[in-house]
């Protein structure tokens, strides 16, 4: 009974330490560890302690393949974990990365998206002599005014149809997105049937090589070069709008991007709109509307990581608990001997977790390293709010690795613990007497 | 089967190493049922077999919509039963964040989809009212609507009369038995005819048609059939089943299959290398055991089965256990969430996937250890040599 109530104390403690861990910032980490090794270097006991686990280390290699049982298992859960955030972190970067504070873009009231938003031509007009709008050099109001449509390609990777946003722009278009820059051939001429393709979708689907014909809306357009802007653009084929228009029957815009005017350029354009009863229409910054749009499936993939993870991680304890126990049990006449010649409890205890510790770290960095080897900036592509496809990269970011290896030691420390405390309590003369 | 006793009382000699295995191999089930059910509800997208309908949307893409004209036209095509079409609205109720799938459907289109139980009485009142509309069960429960309540839906691409505001006056509640198929149950219906008249944008123009191929007749010859009445025109159409449909539109989202298949090659992986070892050990202790056993005439091949039955009798236990948590935990995570979630149930399939794997697993692990206890010297082994 009293054993009972240790053991639930210790469980609780190592709850409440579980949860201190998760939350501690990267230089209190720092701190800590610095403190374990002045404890080790500095006092007697931890001195001992470094001993003791020098012994269960040395043994190590005897042990390789039950020990490769934690290294195995936490390089899985801390793989999983880093790929599968990554992959929110990159979707996120890429549409963050979109569109900026010093332009806006004005969408029909209540419309989420462009697919939904209808902006007549008698509009454009009367947008463009809107306060707040930034004028060029030549006293013209810079905007574009776009339409942007479905359309069906063939993906490479295995043959099926995927949508794929086909912008048409204005003449203003490249000057209100300066990250964008073409890569290889030229732009397209106004009013010709000629268009120009990210990096990203020349990567992801069929047909789209500079020179190479295109059948779209029944007529054939030529791509005449590629751009690349590191965004969400980059999953897109840019023409002419006053081509693409009719192309497709279409006699409205959808959006208007205008660049804004000043630090308060937005603001005057909110509220010249809003005193505008001719238009009814949203105006937000293009950054702001396209962070919106990574907002759901991130949160989406990092509860699934999470979920993933945890469940993941749980085996893994199993399996560390495993092995450990293994490990006490084989070396018991070992570590009944050190306790007899003089060793505490505390040395003992700290020998143990520090070997399940290293044996974590270690899985926990091939873990990261294969996933951030295999992962960074591998591409891939989902269905964005426009019904079309967004090509984004994995992104592996330190952060993330750093949050894996936190993982990997928190697995080791509820793995390591108890069969720490089992070799602890071994009785000594019995173990001393068994075989 | 005599030697069932035999066999779990070596499985439990030592308590914690098989209770610490068996809890590792209930975990790796556990995940592989939740996530192969995803995959599975995921990609089959509602296909049900025997109804052999097919999709026929705009080729160029899938916001271009289709002239109301083409429905005689496909209705004359023989080979097809019964066809109807619908068109996307895309109502907003309340908050972006309440999202579903709200369409209007023109006459007949209950006709094409028998799974969903609509009562008859229900039927007849949503017909005779111009702005009814009918709603999944779940969908219902989610927003607390009975039938009689109107439901306002904000439009988000179609205005009426200069305003974003439609409402509708809810007349049927239908429910899906199908439990793989529960999520469509999230989903509002009201009359085409109301949104062509009601709507300022677009006139007799439809999203997709749905079409019923009669029996005996191949759907990929309707199909070509159906495409060749726009060949060459500014609405082409691209018909295809609606399995082929669902998985082309999932897959955009993402390739859910190979995700769960990278996801659980790490998990097996580890498994594998966490009971062979469990195995490895539990063979290695009980060399002298078995060598007793041989002395008192088990032959060689007993040997064998034995430490095979029982590594694979430790995985399928494990395995068993955690499919069955996974296939109570998923409805009570649906539950829980009052229709947020929709997680299907563990299938059939999966649990077919999930035993053939046990197995293997079981077999492969307990191999070389059986080999060991096989080949086993008996004057050695019982010498401790």
């Amino acid at each position: 009974m009293k054993k009972f109530m240790i053991n639930l104390g210790i469980a609780l403690l190592l709850i409440l330490g579980l949860v201190a861990w998760a939350m501690l910032p990267w230089y209190l980490v720092l701190v800590v560890v610095a403190l374990f090794v002045l404890w080790l270097l500095l006092t007697r006991s931890g001195r001992l302690a470094w001993e003791a686990a020098k012994i269960g280390l040395a043994s190590l290699p005897q042990r390789w393949g039950a020990s490769s049982v934690i290294v195995v298992g936490i390089a899985g859960v801390v793989g999983v974990l880093v790929a599968m955030l990554a992959m929110g972190e990159g979707f996120k970067a890429t549409l963050n990365q979109t569109g900026s504070d010093s332009s806006a873009i004005i969408l029909r009231a209540g419309s989420q998206a462009e697919t939904n938003s209808v902006i007549t031509r008698d509009q454009v007009p009367l947008i463009s002599s809107l306060a707040g709008i930034a004028r060029g050099a030549d006293g013209q109001p810079v905007i574009s005014p776009e339409l942007s449509q479905v359309v069906n390609l063939v993906s490479k990777a295995d043959g099926t149809d995927a949508n794929v946003q086909f912008r048409g722009v204005g003449p203003m278009a490249w000057t209100l997105r300066p990250k964008l820059k073409i890569v290889e051939g030229r732009k397209f001429n106004p009013g010709m049937r000629e268009l120009v393709v990210g990096r990203g979708a020349q990567k992801q689907f069929v047909g789209l090589e500079v020179g190479k014909q295109l059948k779209l809306a029944n007529q054939m357009w030529t791509v005449v070069g590629a751009f690349s802007s590191g965004d969400s653009h980059d999953s897109e084929l840019w023409a002419d709008v006053d081509v693409l228009g009719p192309a497709y029957q279409r006699q409205a815009f959808q959006s208007v991007t205008v660049k804004l005017d000043g630090k308060d350029g937005f603001n005057r354009l909110k509220a010249a709109l809003a005193g505008d009863p001719r238009l009814k229409l949203d105006v937000q910054t293009t950054h702001d509307y396209y962070a919106k749009q990574s907002e759901g499936l991130t949160k989406l993939i990092n509860i699934l990581g999470k979920v993933i993870g945890t469940i993941m991680a749980i085996g893994a304890v199993f399996g560390a608990l495993n092995t450990m126990f293994a490990a006490v049990a084989g070396r018991a006449r070992e570590i009944a001997t050190m306790r007899a010649i003089g060793f505490r409890g505390v040395p003992v205890v700290v020998a143990v977790m520090l070997e399940t510790m290293l044996l974590a770290l270690l899985g926990g960095l091939i873990g990261a390293g294969l996933a951030w080897l295999v992962f960074n900036g591998y591409s891939v592509s989902t269905l964005g709010q426009n019904f079309s496809q967004v090509v984004f990269q994995f992104k592996v970011s330190p952060e993330l690795l750093w949050n894996g290896l936190k993982w990997a030691l928190g697995i080791g420390l509820v793995g390591g613990l108890f069969p720490a405390l089992r070799a602890a309590r071994l009785p000594v003369t019995e173990a001393l007497r068994a075989a | 089967m005599k030697y069932l006793h035999l066999i779990w009382a070596a499985l439990f000699r030592s308590k914690t190493r098989t209770f610490l295995t068996l809890l590792s191999v209930v975990t790796a089930f556990l995940l592989f049922g939740m996530l192969d059910s995803v995959r599975v509800a995921f990609n089959s997208g509602g296909s049900v077999t025997g109804a052999n309908r097919l999709v026929v949307a705009s080729r160029l893409s899938i916001t271009q919509m289709l002239p109301y004209s083409l429905d005689t036209q496909i209705k004359a095509i023989p080979g097809v039963q019964k066809s109807a079409y619908a068109a996307w609205f895309g109502g907003i109720y309340q908050d972006p964040k309440n999202f579903f799938a709200n369409f209007s459907v023109g006459p007949g289109y209950l006709d094409l989809y028998p799974e969903f139980k609509l009562p008859a009485a229900q039927r007849k009142a949503w017909e005779s009212n111009r702005t009814g509309a009918i709603v999944g069960e779940s969908l219902a429960k989610r927003h607390g609507w009975k039938i009689g309540d109107t439901i306002p839906l904000q439009a988000t691409i179609f205005p009426t009369q200069g305003s974003n505001n439609w409402s509708f006056r809810l007349d049927g509640i239908f429910r899906i038995d199908d439990e793989k198929m529960k999520a469509q149950e999230n989903v509002l219906f009201f009359h085409w005819k109301y949104f062509d008249e009601a709507n300022d944008y677009v006139k007799g123009r439809v999203g997709w048609y749905i079409v019923k191929v009669a029996d005996g007749a191949g759907s990929d010859g309707v199909a070509k059939a159906i495409d060749s009445l726009s060949a060459n025109s500014d609405h082409e159409t691209k018909a295809q089943t609606e399995a082929a449909f669902n998985q082309a539109f999932a897959k955009q989202f993402a390739d859910i299959g190979l995700i769960v298949t990278g996801i659980m090659g790490a998990v097996f992986f580890t498994l594998l290398l966490l009971t062979g070892n469990t195995m490895a050990q539990a063979v290695r202790e009980r060399i002298p055991e078995l060598a007793v056993l041989k002395t008192i005439g088990f032959s060689n091949r007993s040997v064998l089965w034995l430490v095979l039955s029982e590594s694979v009798l430790l995985v399928v236990l494990g395995g068993v256990i955690g499919m069955a948590i996974a296939s109570l935990l998923m409805p009570g995570v649906s539950k829980a969430s009052g229709g947020m979630i929709q997680l299907p149930t563990v299938l059939g399939q999966t649990w077919a996937v999930g035993l053939a794997l046990m197995l293997a697993i079981g077999v492969i692990v307990g191999l070389l250890p059986a080999l060991r206890g096989m080949r086993l010297n008996i004057v050695d082994a019982l010498a401790g040599r």
